[in-house]
């Protein structure tokens, strides 16, 4: 049985407040919102703060504005993200992540700040303590060696959020507060190649809002690659936005990958895109672009070779959806459903 | 909640809460650490939510929680307190099942009944919401309900005779399923 560590528990009622015990308890201190991801590494001893802040009470993290884009309040769970009136119309990318994340119950319960502060994942790490203490622990938690590549000097632990990937491509940014004030941070910013420090969000920061660029004339796609179409952690993530002309033709594009890195990023693709018309050679070439960046490590499900290769059919998959092909059954092969 | 979780000198203390559980208020005396599923199990004798593989992996501690199913292995008690839960429990009415457990038990939707209880009280969620789901959307619901006997067929026909005998009674009493005739 894996009980949780002691710890001090704060439910403070505003973002203020929050912010002022962050600040007043320091590196000890941990936010908590869902629970979904910290609790089972609290579990596993991979975290043992000493104070969890809880945001389940602070009023405003539910949020939902709505004008020319849309913001998102960071505590909403992804149930309620899904939810939200207009959302799977007008950020299509969105929806398909969020309700792609985990299952159902698990979208009742965790946040969409949650999961784009969502830790790093990997084999030698998501296990429990005398798993970790036999192989002599790994450098992103009491120990110094990266057993994913031993020759490694930093930590090879893989982002596994789904809502970021889909978020970067929809242009979106973060806004985070402490009792040093507010600022808002382009999302894909929020995102270091780094394993362990993972965010650039500041230790006294807290994500508040997600802030949804004006989307009319784009549409967006998240293409998730993941073994059991029920329930599992993405181990690639491809998510397109795209601005057409008219004549059909790509004025604007932004591709993003998640889970083949430390961090999601946006490619070079969006700029090879803008002013082409979708063709086979044109998505090809936009393909080969995209999964020559992903560097998968082998560190989650699947074989890396063929993870790697994946790469280039799913980013075809993303894109051959935004021209019109009916990718239907292809989603049904790989997502389980039609989305 | 009486806040007693740390005296200055860091003495470890317990919380003293109310939960609302099945209907009912009970004061109870536990660890600030403790998930909702331990203080169930533990603490109030609850038993019939099961420990699984207390990581969000399994779904055998789904309880509902102000009407949504979570999985109680990853919910702090301490955040629970004036929150309706809802456990296995809770589901019978004196001696007369619920038309879930009913259902569940005439078309052998139980094998070892591991995971029952978690999938009863996430299909009286979705039942709550949707009397006649069909199958995509029992299957999206449940999907986080692991059955290791792999009896998810009878889940779902269980499910669907259920959904059926409850608009049958619906339909005879002249009331909602979902607010059972308590709305106008």
């Amino acid at each position: 049985m894996m009980r949780l560590p002691w710890f001090r528990f704060e439910s403070p009622r505003s973002v203020a407040e929050a912010a002022r015990i962050l600040e007043g308890e320091g590196p000890g201190a941990v936010l908590i919102a869902g629970g979904t991801d910290l609790l089972p590494n609290m579990k596993r001893r991979q975290q043992a703060p000493q104070v969890l802040v809880s945001l389940s009470r602070v009023e405003g993290m539910k949020a939902v504005e709505d004008g020319a884009g849309l913001t998102l309040g960071g505590g909403l769970t992804l149930a309620e993200v899904i939810g939200t009136a207009g959302l799977r119309a007008r950020y299509p990318g969105l929806w398909q992540a969020a309700s792609q994340v985990a299952t159902a119950q698990l979208r009742n319960m965790g946040t969409l700040g949650g999961n784009l502060c969502l830790d790093t994942r990997c084999s030698y790490y998501d296990q429990n303590h005398e798993w970790r203490k036999a192989i002599g622990f790994c450098m992103k938690r009491d120990g110094e060696t990266c057993w994913v590549a031993t020759a490694s000097k930093r930590c090879l632990a893989v982002s596994s959020t789904d809502c970021a990937p889909a978020l970067i491509a929809l242009g979106a940014s973060v806004r985070l507060e402490s009792t040093a004030g507010e600022r808002d941070v382009a999302l894909a910013d929020l995102y270091r190649n780094d394993g362990i420090d993972y965010l650039t969000r500041r230790p006294g920061e807290i994500l508040t809002r997600v802030l949804l660029p004006d989307a009319a004339e784009w549409t967006s796609t998240y293409w998730k690659l993941r073994r059991r179409g029920s329930f599992d952690f993405p181990v690639l993530g491809v998510a397109a936005a795209a601005k057409l002309a008219p004549d059909g033709s790509i004025t604007e594009a932004r591709v993003a990958l998640g889970a083949v890195s430390s961090h999601p990023f946006l490619t070079r693709a969006g700029e090879f895109l803008a002013g082409k018309r979708l063709t086979d050679e044109v998505i090809a070439e936009a393909a080969r672009m995209v999964a020559s960046r992903a560097k998968p490590m082998d560190n989650t499900d699947f074989d890396v070779y063929w993870r790697k290769e994946v790469v280039a059919e799913f980013t075809g998959y993303a894109l051959r959806e935004r021209r019109g092909d009916d990718m239907d059954a292809v989603r049904l092969r790989t997502a389980r459903r039609t989305l | 909640m009486t806040d007693t979780q740390s005296a200055p000198g860091g003495a470890r203390r317990n919380l003293r809460m109310v939960l609302h559980v099945n209907g009912e208020d009970t004061e109870v005396l536990f660890a600030p650490y403790k998930t909702l599923l331990e203080v169930l199990r533990e603490d109030l004798g609850l038993t019939g939510t099961k420990h699984g593989c207390e990581l969000g992996e399994c779904g055998a501690c789904a309880v509902l929680v102000d009407g949504l199913p979570l999985l109680s292995c990853l919910v702090l008690a301490v955040e629970c307190e004036g929150k309706a839960i809802e456990t296995v429990e809770g589901l019978a009415r004196g001696p007369t099942l619920h038309p879930l457990q009913a259902a569940f038990a005439d078309l052998g939707g139980a094998q070892c009944g591991y995971c029952t209880p978690g999938v009863l009280m996430t299909a009286k969620a979705l039942l709550d919401g949707d009397p006649d789901p069909c199958r995509e959307k029992i299957r999206e619901a449940i999907s986080g309900n692991l059955c290791r006997c792999t009896g998810y067929q009878q889940i779902y026909e269980s499910i669907e005779e259920a959904a059926r005998r409850m608009r049958a009674d619906a339909a005879q009493s002249g009331s909602c399923p979902c607010c059972e005739g308590t709305a106008p």
